[in-house]
């Protein structure tokens, strides 16, 4: 019985790795990943005014980038 | 193997052969004659009879080629405006002595005392170096210096990014350390000390008064440390979906209290006898764990952000954010945007004291550290102009909602307004070129 629950969790992990090495793309496929607009900053300055804002009305700041300091509003 | 029957693009060879003889690579050459790149925007924030923010900022990017990537940002900030004190509504009006200990002002009956005296100019300057150290290792470093009139910070911080899996998985380490000193006029107030009132503001030496605010007062000033860590991962999902996800540490050490905020210790009946200066804990352990998700469609991008924060103040938050771009044309959209915030009270929250019982050792009537639920909706246009400039306007709006966290309200507190809503309206015109 235990070592068919290996088994089973054996064959779960390999199939959970190979899902991984599957992932992503090859260098010629990034023609929609490549643009400006799919950058996960782009829009930084948006992301670091409202970053300001809820720093300074809210108890939490950070998660996308550091969380601390830099100003007395808070 | 099949044979590619494509003609030979000579001009690209002799491009290819002449860039190897000069010891420099195509991409480098093409790099190496790109200009600065300019990122500005101006905000204007401002909130229903509360405070109004004016900022603008204007960042620089340079690739020095062979991706050395210089970049650096200027921000400038106004703020004038009132801001909530901490202390309750009450039926009568109420004075008070300003934070400095010159002048009162007055709060009319039923309206949540706010201090009209907030204002203040802000400058930051931030400066980051990038560039490849080793084969898919990137490291950057960065300075942030920020400055207002009673308050000073002074940030480094560095990173580290490798890229594997053919560039489909990239995995970060940084580190931030941040040191703040504030210096509020009239000096440093002493934990839960009653605050000073002074009966006769126009009389000009109330020595009674000035002995009795300076009895309040610690030091000139005091600072605080953050250290910050944060580790990364993101991953290309396919052609179309990317992924991020980000652990934060956060520790923050020194004083952490807000020099102007106060609690009102009310009777039986809910009427405030007195003022005290809050106190919190002087360190601050903050969890975050954020997910980012990018989806690009034939119509746009959807981009869609959840973040889980919880600290040893016993403050856990929630954060959805969300932004879809609609490209209305090819160098045209519009961009809707909506995020949701919930934030569970500090454990040392409290919206008032009640008379006779003993000081707690932690209290804060903040509201921004009480349990609220907040919300942001708002709407992006960007136009790229014939010369490749890009155009872009904002307008969201934001409110909060404040909430009872389960304390009992006495007396006359039960027909006040404790945890009044907050609305504001940010605008936003933004250039780039």
């Amino acid at each position: 019985m235990q070592s068919k629950i290996v088994k089973i969790f054996a064959s779960l992990l390999l199939i959970q790795l190979a899902s991984c090495a599957s992932l992503g793309v090859q260098p010629w496929e990034r023609d929609l990943l490549a643009k400006d607009e799919m950058a996960l900053d782009a829009e930084k300055l948006d992301l670091a005014l409202d970053d300001h804002i809820y720093f300074s009305k809210e108890a939490t700041s950070g998660g996308r980038a550091f969380a601390g300091g830099g100003c007395g509003c808070n | 193997m099949q044979l590619s029957h494509k003609p030979i693009n000579i001009s690209a060879v002799l491009a290819t052969a002449t860039c190897a003889l000069l010891g420099v690579t195509a991409a480098q050459a093409e790099e190496n004659t790109e200009l600065w790149k300019f990122d500005t925007a101006l905000m204007y924030y401002g909130e229903t009879d509360r405070v109004t923010a004016v900022e603008g900022v204007i960042a620089a990017t340079k690739d020095f080629g062979d991706e050395h990537i210089f970049s650096g940002k200027l921000t400038i900030d106004g703020l004038t405006g009132a801001s909530a004190t901490g202390a309750v509504a009450q039926p009568t009006a109420q004075t008070f002595t300003r934070p400095s200990g010159n002048g009162n002002y007055e709060i009319a009956a039923g309206e949540t005392p706010l201090d009209d005296t907030f204002h203040d100019t802000r400058l930051q300057l931030n400066a980051q170096w990038t560039q490849p150290i080793a084969q898919d290792l990137r490291a950057s470093g960065g300075l942030q210096f920020s400055n207002e009139y009673d308050y000073l910070s002074f940030a480094l911080n560095g990173s580290l990014a490798y890229d594997l899996n053919q560039k489909n998985t990239t995995l970060s380490l940084g580190l931030s350390y941040a040191l703040d000193t504030i210096k509020p006029e009239g000096g440093i107030p002493l934990a839960l000390a009653t605050v000073a009132f002074n009966p006769n503001p126009e009389q000009e030496d109330s020595t009674e008064f000035e002995d009795n605010y300076n009895s309040t007062r610690a030091t000139d000033s005091d600072s605080k440390n953050t250290l910050d860590v944060m580790l990364g991962l993101t991953q290309v999902i396919n052609r179309r979906l990317l992924m991020q996800f980000n652990y934060g540490l956060s520790t923050v050490d020194g004083y952490t209290n807000d020099p102007f905020k106060y609690l009102s210790v009310v009777d039986e009946q809910g009427l405030t006898q007195s003022l005290v200066y809050e106190n919190r804990p002087d360190t601050r352990t903050r969890h975050s764990f954020y997910w980012q998700t990018k989806y690009a469609m034939d119509f746009g991008v959807a981009d869609i952000s959840y973040r889980f924060a919880t600290d040893d103040w016993k403050i856990d938050s929630h954060t959805i954010d969300s932004r879809l771009r609609i490209n209305l044309s090819d160098t045209t959209y519009i961009q809707p945007h909506f995020r949701y915030y919930q934030q569970a009270a500090a454990e040392f929250f409290q919206p008032f004291m009640q008379e006779g019982e003993t000081l707690p050792e932690f209290a804060s009537a903040d509201y921004r550290l009480g349990e609220m639920t907040a919300y942001t909706l708002g709407l992006k246009y960007g136009m790229e102009l014939d010369n490749g400039d890009e155009l872009s306007f904002r307008l969201e709006y934001y409110q909060q909602s404040p909430k009872n966290a389960g304390f009992d309200e006495p007396g006359v507190l039960q027909d006040m307004e404790l945890y009044p809503t907050v609305k504001a309206v940010i605008a936003q015109v933004s250039y780039r070129f």
